[in-house]
């Protein structure tokens, strides 16, 4: 039997969506619940299919070789926003911009802004843990999720954390799937932790050489101020002439007016205030000119290292589509580059002990240099036992290793 | 000279360790493996066949190799003030107490960075980094005495973790040395994961992945502005609803702790009195904080009112620094103060869901008064983190088997409510046989596995955290031996 066929008899006509989708001709399958995920993964299982799981398509290329491809799209439900918990139950397959409004209609927010068009799905944003410039006020990805609801490549429904805002009830798996790029499972159900809608929200950006903009950056971060953002843009990003340092501060009215009068004491530089539709696209464009690049990574160095980093990697890869939170230590860039290139980037901040996670590219390129890279000694045979655990036929099309010690 | 025996543990093995940490650091006789055969938790009690206390990594490292050529179960122990019978060890099994390793390796307060053995008291910690103008976040009720290690086995919470955040949030990177001795770095020093979260995923694992030999976290600026408040109701329900509005407004506050009367009274007959007013059914804690002083006291008016407009019958303020001590010394030493009350105390963790607190603590307050049993209450409210306890008599035929049913009726209200059995004192042996009521047989079955990943034999702190017998697993194999019959 076809393998749509076979899909077809198990979850249904409608389930299939396209016979022979683009790019390569592979069914595309869009299960409407967390049940038939796990029916269909079950059936991958026995007949021995190989699965890519898709999202919305609009961030991850979807070009793994697979003999089917999985899209979260139709688990687009929010079963529960409960603003006096300040707490959400939403499917993987929902985009973020229509969470976004949603929550923003019951006067709460999610306190992250990943890279990539508004239209992302929360899983992808979940299995990638793409953070944006919100995660110097409000944490990474991993912060905002307590809890999600997963299938494994072999077709278990597991459960780990739950709704609630503390809890160590059972192991982290929910910290195992936030940023595992689906190597460990297809979340699903996803429990997140939101914030009231900040009463005031203000953007203030200067503009200046990069080494400058990074000095006034380190003054910022010795003021110990209570910022949502802290970024470092390059020109391309910011849609400007020069560099950009924009700082977002979110909370009370009293707690932004507060914090603006400390940024301009702290640092006595002419920072200009964004009107609020001109913060709106200023944030969006840059995380949406991510998406417009065939690669992007980001790489975790310490708070003090952004200026040594950004030099180091415009030596190697260019520094065009780059975007830094000095006070994380974290860099996100975007471009076009080499499988080469990205080793010689891997081995020179492996020295540094700092990790480069490949979050977007074509296959080839993730194929060669995988999500991770190699691993640190002793963490590949827990790797390796732990996809085992979650995906015992392999089934799940991802690449997270290099093909070579690439270290 | 007193008799010396190891338990169940071949004696062997005792002289092995002597060995390789000094004869001072082994102690085999009854009476000092009895002073680790409790923990925090004293319902619990198990003598453990040795204990063993390395000075140092690679002593730990040493231990850990020799019980994995011998085939020896271990527990992993830091101070000994956990809450859920987590680092008690049968009597064939190696105790492995880590408090001797409690150097602070760095601190480095440009990138706010400290690096520590898991020995440190929490509370040392942020004493060493005051100095710089930095504190270590996590805050558990134990901190003068709990070690990082054991906060990190735990995910340890505590009052400030309501704006904070857990453990989870402040750890970055873990040397840790597996049960067959091999040792593993996990994370990076920034915090960004070198492949999937394998920090994340070991925190809060309870001691069953291995044993922490040097932590990497990060500090905080210490707050400029503070501002703590004591507000008091004339009902339970009142003060719940009130917690609720809060977390509603938007303002987060560093920590709101919730106190009832029966913990008021035990607290204001204590030495640590703190001028909580007798007479309120409930009182909060509230307390406000931020780099600059006009925000904080913004929020601060804000809160008052908010809390006034919500059945508060007043709001004090403490006035300095020493009156806010105060208040929250009664606060964090609350449990301490119960041991007034009676000779046993069952010490209880939930969570639910925020605005559920009114109806969960009637439910506990109806369930309490089922049992003829005495609760009090004294908990992270602004986290939904519930921490009922029972004072009893153990010595008392039946009372015991009493607090056992009322406890589980408790965690079924909070379950019910779309809570969970535990927020911060972990499943340890106390809560495993709640875990079947949150986690379907798949999940514990997966959780099983990956510790199985970590500890193959599952020799690192035997039968804690998940109870095999509730697995798919398992059960699956009685099914196949019963047909087999």
């Amino acid at each position: 039997m076809k393998i749509v066929e076979r899909v077809r008899a198990v979850l249904g006509r409608d389930a299939v969506l396209e016979d022979h989708g683009p790019p390569d001709g592979v069914p595309r399958v869009a299960p409407s619940s967390p049940d038939a995920v796990a029916l269909l993964l079950g059936t991958a299982r026995e007949e021995g299919w190989r699965i890519r799981v898709e999202g919305a398509g609009t961030w991850m290329p979807a070009d793994a070789p697979a003999d089917l491809a999985l899209t979260t799209r139709r688990l687009d439900r929010i079963p529960a926003i409960e603003p006096q918990d300040l707490a959400a139950t939403a499917e993987a397959g929902i985009g973020c911009d229509q969470l976004r409004q949603q929550l923003a209609d019951h006067g709460t927010w999610l306190a992250f802004d990943p890279p990539g068009l508004a239209g992302r799905t929360l899983g992808s944003i979940v299995a990638t843990a793409t953070a944006g410039p919100l995660r110097h006020g409000f944490g990474s990805v991993r912060d905002h999720v307590v809890g999600v609801t997963f299938v494994t490549g072999d077709g278990r429904v597991i459960q780990s954390g739950g709704r609630v805002m503390k809890n160590v009830a059972g192991y982290e798996l929910t910290k195992l799937q936030t940023g595992g790029f689906g190597a460990f499972g297809v979340v699903v159900l996803v429990h997140l932790r939101l914030r009231a809608l900040p009463r005031a929200d203000q953007t203030l950006v200067l503009e200046g050489s990069r080494e400058d903009l990074s000095r006034v950056a380190d003054d910022v971060y010795a003021a110990g101020l209570t910022l949502a953002s802290v970024e470092l843009l390059s020109p391309p990003l910011a849609r400007r002439e020069r560099w950009s340092l924009a700082v977002r501060i979110a909370g009370s009215a009293a707690l932004v007016a507060a914090e603006e009068a400390g940024l301009r004491a702290a640092t006595g530089s002419p920072f200009t205030t964004l009107r609020a539709e001109e913060a709106h696209l200023f944030w969006m464009r840059a995380a949406e000119a991510f998406a417009t690049r065939a690669v992007s990574f980001r790489v975790g160095g310490l708070p003090d290292s952004s200026e040594d980093l950004l030099d180091l990697i415009q030596h190697q890869v260019g520094d065009e589509w780059v975007s830094a939170s000095p006070g994380v230590g974290t860099l996100r860039w975007a471009g076009d580059t080499t499988v080469e290139r990205l080793r010689r980037l891997r081995r020179a901040l492996a020295a540094l002990e700092v990790p480069l996670t490949l979050e977007r590219a074509p296959w080839s390129i993730r194929r060669a240099v995988g999500h991770f890279g190699a691993y640190r000694e002793g963490a590949g045979p827990l790797i390796a036992g732990l996809r085992q655990t979650f995906d015992p036929g392999n089934a799940l099309a991802v690449a997270v290793e290099s093909d070579d010690d690439d270290g | 000279m007193p008799e010396r025996n190891s338990g169940g543990v071949d004696p062997a093995i005792a002289a092995a360790l002597t060995h390789i940490v000094g004869p001072p650091h082994v102690r085999t006789t009854k009476a000092e493996r009895a002073t680790y055969s409790k923990d925090g938790l004293t319902v619990h009690q198990r003598m453990p066949g040795i204990v063993v206390l390395p000075g140092t990594r690679d002593e730990v490292i040493a231990v850990v190799r020799l019980l994995a050529a011998h085939g020896v179960a271990f527990v992993p122990r830091g101070a000994g003030t956990g809450l859920s019978g987590g680092a008690l060890a049968h009597d064939d099994a190696v105790l492995l107490v880590l408090t001797r390793l409690n150097r602070i390796l760095e601190i480095d307060p440009k990138s706010r960075r400290a690096i520590v053995e898991p020995g440190v008291v929490n509370a040392k910690l942020s004493a060493a980094a005051a100095p710089h103008g930095l504190l270590y976040a996590p805050d558990p009720s134990s901190q003068s005495a709990c070690t990082l290690g054991g906060n990190v086995a735990e995910n340890a919470g505590g009052p400030h973790c309501l704006k904070y955040g857990v453990t989870a949030n402040h750890v970055l990177a873990l040397e840790v040395v597996l049960a067959d001795g091999q040792v593993v770095q996990l994370g990076s020093p920034a915090g960004e994961p070198w492949g999937p979260d394998l920090v994340g995923l070991f925190v809060g694992s309870e001691g069953n992945f291995g044993v922490v030999t040097r932590i990497t976290v990060r500090l905080i600026p210490v707050s400029q502005a503070v501002r703590t408040l004591l507000a008091d109701f004339g009902s339970v329900r009142t003060a719940g609803a009130a917690v609720s509005a809060l977390i509603a407004s938007g303002i987060v506050p560093a920590a709101i702790e919730m106190m009832d009367q029966s913990c008021i009274g035990a607290v204001e007959d204590s030495i640590y009195a703190a001028g909580y007013p007798r007479d309120a059914a409930a009182v909060l804690l509230v307390e406000l904080d931020g780099r600059a002083d006009a925000s904080v006291a913004a929020e601060t008016e804000s809160v008052e009112t908010l809390l006034k407009s919500h059945g508060a019958r007043s709001v004090k303020t403490a006035v300095d620094p020493r009156e806010r001590e105060r208040l929250w010394l009664g606060r964090k030493k609350a449990f301490g103060a119960m041991g007034r009350v009676s000779r046993d105390l069952a010490v209880q963790d939930a969570v639910v869901p925020r605005s559920r607190l009114p109806d969960v603590l009637e439910a506990i307050g109806g369930i309490a008064r089922s049992y003829g049993l005495t609760v009090s209450n004294v908990f992270h409210a602004g986290d939904g983190n519930l921490h009922p306890n029972i004072s009893f008599d153990g010595r008392v035929p039946g009372l015991r088997a009493r607090v056992d049913a009322a406890s589980g009726e408790m965690m079924a209200a909070c379950i019910a409510a779309g809570g969970t059995i535990t927020g911060e004192h972990g499943i340890g042996l106390d809560k495993l046989r709640y875990m079947p009521l949150i986690f379907d047989p798949d999940s514990l079955a997966a959780m099983l596995a990956v510790r199985r990943v970590f500890d193959p034999l599952e020799r690192v702190n035997p039968g804690k955290v998940i109870p095999v017998h509730a697995c798919r697993e398992w059960n699956g194999a009685i099914k196949t031996r019963s047909a087999l019959q």
